[in-house]
């Protein structure tokens, strides 16, 4: 693998090939008003494959995941400069059209965020913006997404009972399901599992494991356990600065910068 | 003992008699609340169930000294209750709405929100003079009409403001999943958040229900009242809190029993709309 070296030498990207980069984050800066939190990022996330990042907290690794569906765009005083390409198609375009393009990335969150419906209409909600299935085209569809997210033999009794009434491990696989049953391209997950308990985590990072055969996805993780098991590449963020990107064995046995070195093996963070 | 020992055990004996006399208070004064809503409901109910009969449902207001009911007047309100929700519930949800949703931190959105809560304090007596100047005077006469949208205007800001709390009580993750999906904001309104904050919307369709049921200044000043049934509400209507201030104020013992039944309707519509609303808004959440 050539390492690229910027001139900062504390710094280390080696890039993924052109040929399967799904997502390419080129000089990212981002604003939060007047506050620069992202500083030229410039990283690719390779296709059909799970890319963690870490660092600690603040360290900027959730807006830069909320940069690539641009859900900061419902604040205003949040914005983006540089570019981020989707097969490269750059959606921080003003000519993005915004629906579109979060039906194409997918977005599971910190805490389970079932909506007030039932389980079926939860994993139907977004499908039923874009497709029009019929009835046993729909209920194949459901059943598929749940599959997936490994929860369909949990529910597939209750399907017609409230999201709500599922435990928050249970929750958390209905929000993948739901956001794999529009068929995105990219799924993100910010922090997954840090609102799960250990076996609720367990099974989801084997979801996770299972869906990238279709799915590119990156995942923000606290826990450097969860990126070394799921991940194929892994970036390592500090103070809004990619510090580090390259495959997850290499970031984990033989980090290139002291940073990144000093963070995994707990000096810091 | 020790001076430092004994003056701490002192403070502990303080304490706990301002404790115990603070919550003594506490319990003492929710007590006067309670025996005079006792004693409302117990004025209501052993005055009023003796002037409810069938009469009361299907005659309607008589002469003194003659046989009548209520029928004009339940209809006559029953009707302007109806429309004047009916016009509050849109104008003040989709108000809440936008306050929550599309405002912001915006300046037009902070004045519109400063004025509903001045409507949501304003004497309904002005509500009735300002709809009388502005339906009533100008169409040379008293309307049902006239009255549902005065009563309308009294619940506009309840509903505006119980709508725009609820939503903003919905967690921002919510929104966003919505967004994630790539559902159009007006979408995720509608189809998650109104249904998220869908039992406390109806607390506040309920609140603003309770308000105008018993109004009678805006009334005296719109809907007037009528003898006769009917449902024509581009006429004089009758209604029930005008009935009661007439009748009770009257001198003739038939007239104030009516009076007593009409008021206890009035508390047991109320209470049923919302023991009815609550059921409603509990089924679809928690399985």
């Amino acid at each position: 693998m050539n390492t690229m070296k910027a001139e900062n030498l504390d710094v280390s990207i080696a890039p993924v090939p052109a040929d399967q980069t799904k997502l390419a984050v080129k000089n990212l800066d981002f604003f939060y008003d007047k506050a620069k939190t992202l500083k030229s990022v410039s990283v690719s996330f390779a296709k059909n494959q799970v890319t963690a990042l870490i660092g600690p907290s603040g360290c900027g690794k959730s807006t830069l995941l909320r940069t690539l569906n641009r859900m900061y765009a419902l604040y205003p005083g949040q914005r983006a400069e540089g570019e981020i390409l989707l097969d490269g198609e750059n959606l921080l375009s003003p000519k993005m059209d915004l629906a579109r393009l979060r039906s194409r990335i997918g977005m599971v969150f910190q805490k389970p965020t079932p909506f007030p419906m039932s389980v079926y209409d939860n994993v139907a909600f977004g499908v039923r913006l874009y497709e029009n299935l019929s009835k046993s085209e729909m209920d194949d569809r459901v059943e598929e997404s749940l599959r997936r997210a490994a929860l369909w033999d949990e529910v597939k009794d209750k399907l017609h009972a409230s999201g709500l009434g599922l435990s928050g491990g249970q929750q958390q696989r209905l929000c993948v399901a739901r956001g794999v049953a529009v068929r995105p391209e990219v799924l993100l997950l910010d922090e997954p599992t840090s609102a799960l308990d250990p076996i609720s985590s367990a099974r989801l990072e084997e979801t996770v494991s299972q869906l990238k055969s279709d799915h590119t996805i990156v995942i923000v993780t606290h826990n450097l356990g969860q990126a070394a098991r799921i991940s194929d590449y892994t970036g390592f963020m500090y103070l809004g600065e990619m510090v580090e990107f390259g495959p997850t064995d290499q970031i984990f046995t033989r980090p290139a910068t002291p940073r990144t070195s000093d963070y995994i093996t707990g000096r810091f963070g | 003992m020790t001076a430092a020992a004994r003056s701490s055990e002192a403070r502990i004996v303080k304490r706990r008699l301002a404790n115990i006399a603070f919550s003594g208070f506490c319990t003492f004064v929710t007590g006067v609340a309670l025996v005079a809503l006792a004693g409302i409901l117990w004025s209501l109910l052993s005055q009023g169930v003796g002037g409810l009969n069938l009469a009361v449902f299907t005659m309607s207001t008589p002469a003194p000294g003659s046989e009548g009911g209520l029928a004009n007047a339940i209809v006559g309100s029953i009707m302007m209750c109806a429309m004047a929700m009916l016009i509050a519930l849109v104008v003040g949800v989709l108000a809440g709405t936008w306050l929550s949703e599309y405002a912001g931190g915006s300046r037009y959105g902070s004045v519109v929100r400063f004025i509903n809560d001045v409507l949501l304090s304003a004497p309904s007596i002005l509500v009735g003079l300002f709809v009388y100047t502005l339906l009533v005077a100008p169409f040379r006469g008293f309307s049902g009409l006239a009255g549902a949208v005065a009563l309308a205007l009294i619940a506009v800001p309840v509903i505006t403001r119980t709508t725009e709390d609820v939503l903003s009580l919905q967690p921002k993750t919510l929104r966003e999943a919505g967004v994630a999906l790539g559902a159009p904001y007006s979408f995720i309104v509608r189809a998650v958040l109104w249904r998220a904050a869908g039992a406390g919307m109806i607390t506040g369709g309920l609140l603003a229900f309770a308000r105008i049921s018993g109004e009678t200044a805006p009334l005296l000043f719109t809907a007037l009242n009528n003898q006769f049934f009917s449902v024509d509400l581009t006429k004089p209507t009758a209604n029930l809190p005008v009935v009661i201030f007439q009748y009770a104020l009257s001198a003739y013992d038939d007239w104030r029993r009516l009076a007593w039944a009409g008021a206890l309707l009035i508390a047991a519509a109320v209470l049923g709309v919302t023991i009815l609303a609550r059921a409603v808004a509990k089924e679809p959440s928690r399985s």
